[in-house]
């Protein structure tokens, strides 16, 4: 079953932008989908809209199966949503915060308190539970959001740019609390900026640019279609000079770290070997994270000459 | 969808923020009602003699009492809705599954609570100043709970409305306070000349305060009845329009 079917979704704004030009795509249930895209690509809007936050202009988002014209309340429940910005009252407190927003749900006040009590100790907020919302760090402010999308147990949890301005620590732990949360069977959209954040995190993605969907695949195809992929490699004993191997493009970021490329055709193996021929001792090996971004400039060069080369034969 | 819980939700929350900033909310209306029934009440009303037949401090009563209701009423929604628009939180309403008609609901019920304990606290206040033996209740009470209704409504379109916290001012500074001072609150519009008794006539805040006078002290320069079919008139068409606004999105959503 499809957790979001959405056909042909346009949207224009008052000032005449146009930021969705017919978009189509499907999220499965249980799914962890991250849609990527520039700024002004139309990544928020598409959000916007599944959540209501949005008039649309055209065309319809189903959320398990349920219109959100025709079946508005069956489809509302299906959906949380942690936004990219603070919007929570910043003079209430956190309690009574996610305790309201069990109550648009029609919830039962006590059945609400306990609903935002086991949301707050999952989010390690329940020590903060009678501060108010202003005076919380911006990791917690954002772990506050979690939980109350959380609040009315939605199958499908949307999250606008969750990293945005959160730093490491925080985000490996949500991370981490997200994938959990998919475990259990809640279905993911994100949008991000962090495409390292996707590349871990995802197993399917779209990519919007212009308003318009330009890839909509898994992410093992998408990384299959990289012909190199770079790695870091961080030696125990430091290098004045760069080696010169026969069959891998090297390069130094300082005496204790290089950056290899290995092609697909290749294997870590060989490179081992040579980097053993140099004299080389490897203490730690890790992915250069950004072989998505390569992929996604990649994806929106191609298209940008296909638009080139569709005008000048038109011209 | 369990309607009754999300409506009692909204006017939880709106009542526990205007009981939340009391200082800002319930006390400044009992200062200057105070004040007004101190100075034109006590001071200048003796000078002023009987008003319709009544002393004039008596009849200033009940006019101050439905200001009082009026101000207090559209002042929170305006405010609070404009706040929650401003701040943002509005998504919180607009994800979740609560028909517009409850938003509205849980809004105006906000305002009409803040109007009422205003209402009444006033009320208690004028006791220092004067006696009063209530005309008719059920018209005194009527009159209160529908005079908040609909400044209530008209504090909520305007919030929807509104662009900026100018717009909230705009409103109350130069349409309300004007029409409530000149809606017979201070006088009887048999003082008028004829014209400016015609001109009077338009103004709806002089319906209900001579409906709530009739109520407290059964004196009217208007017809008891009329009064409520055109504030009743008035309740319809902001409660259309109000729905209409939230329905379209506007000012709420792009």
């Amino acid at each position: 079953m499809n957790a979001l079917t959405i056909r042909d979704l346009r949207k224009t704004y008052p000032n005449g932008f146009e930021a969705l030009k017919g978009i189509s795509m499907d999220v499965t249930e249980g799914d962890f989908f991250a849609l990527l895209g520039p700024n002004g690509a139309g990544k928020s809007t598409t959000i916007g809209i599944v959540c209501s936050l949005v008039n649309k202009s055209g065309g319809s988002v189903s959320v398990f199966g349920h219109d959100l014209g025709r079946e508005r309340d069956l489809a509302k429940r299906c959906i949380g949503l942690v936004p990219q910005e603070i919007n929570f009252n910043q003079f209430e407190q956190v309690m009574d915060i996610v305790v309201t927003q069990a109550g648009y749900y029609g919830i039962e006040p006590e059945e609400a308190g306990d609903r935002a009590e086991a949301c707050l100790r999952q989010l390690g907020l329940w020590e903060k539970r009678d501060s108010v919302s202003r005076s919380l760090s911006g990791g917690m402010k954002r772990r506050l959001m979690i939980a109350r999308a959380l609040v009315h147990s939605p199958r499908l949890l949307m999250l606008d740019e969750p990293s945005a301005g959160v730093d490491i620590e925080i985000r490996r732990s949500m991370w981490e609390f997200l994938e959990e949360l998919n475990r259990e069977g809640t279905t993911i959209i994100l949008t991000t900026h962090y495409l390292e954040e996707a590349e871990s995190l995802c197993r399917h993605i779209g990519i919007i640019d212009h308003g318009q969907l330009v890839e909509m695949t898994n992410m093992a195809t998408l990384l299959a279609d990289l012909h190199t992929e770079s790695f870091v490699l961080d030696l125990t004993i430091p290098v004045d000079h760069l080696p010169d191997l026969v069959n891998y493009h090297i390069e130094q970021l300082d005496p204790t770290t290089l950056i290899v490329d290995v092609r697909r055709e290749q294997d870590i193996n060989g490179l081992f070997r040579e980097l053993t021929d140099h004299n080389l001792v490897v203490s730690s090996l890790r992915n250069k994270s950004n072989r998505l971004e390569q992929l996604f400039m990649r994806l929106l060069d191609e298209k940008k000459r296909s638009a080139d080369s569709d005008f000048s034969s038109e011209g | 969808m369990n309607w009754r819980i999300a409506y009692q939700t909204i006017l939880r929350r709106e009542i526990r923020r205007f009981a939340r900033i009391w200082p800002q909310t319930l006390l400044p209306p009992v200062i200057t009602t105070s004040l007004y029934f101190l100075i034109f009440g006590t001071l200048i009303g003796e000078r002023i003699g009987d008003m319709d037949g009544k002393p004039y401090m008596e009849y200033l009563v009940p006019g101050i009492i439905l200001m009082a209701v009026i101000s207090n009423s559209y002042n929170n929604v305006v405010s609070s809705f404009y706040s929650t628009k401003f701040q943002r939180h509005i998504e919180e309403l607009l994800i979740a599954p609560v028909p517009n008609w409850v938003i509205l609901s849980g809004y105006v019920s906000g305002g009409v609570a803040r109007g009422l304990i205003v209402g009444f606290v006033v009320a208690l206040v004028s006791g220092f100043f004067t006696q009063l033996n209530v005309h008719h209740y059920g018209v005194a009470a009527a009159v209160m709970v529908l005079t908040a209704i609909l400044f209530a409504l008209a504090g909520f379109i305007n919030a929807t409305l509104a662009n900026s916290f100018d717009d909230v001012s705009i409103i109350p500074n130069f349409v309300l306070t004007p029409l409530t001072y000149l809606g017979g609150v201070f006088y009887s519009i048999d003082l008028l000349p004829d014209f400016w008794q015609k001109i009077s006539l338009v103004n709806p805040i002089l319906y209900m305060v001579n409906a709530f006078r009739y109520g407290l002290i059964g004196v009217s320069d208007i017809d008891v009845v009329t009064a409520f079919l055109i504030v009743g008139l008035f309740v319809v068409v902001l409660v259309l329009t109000s729905l209409f606004l939230l329905h379209r999105g506007i000012g709420i959503k792009v």
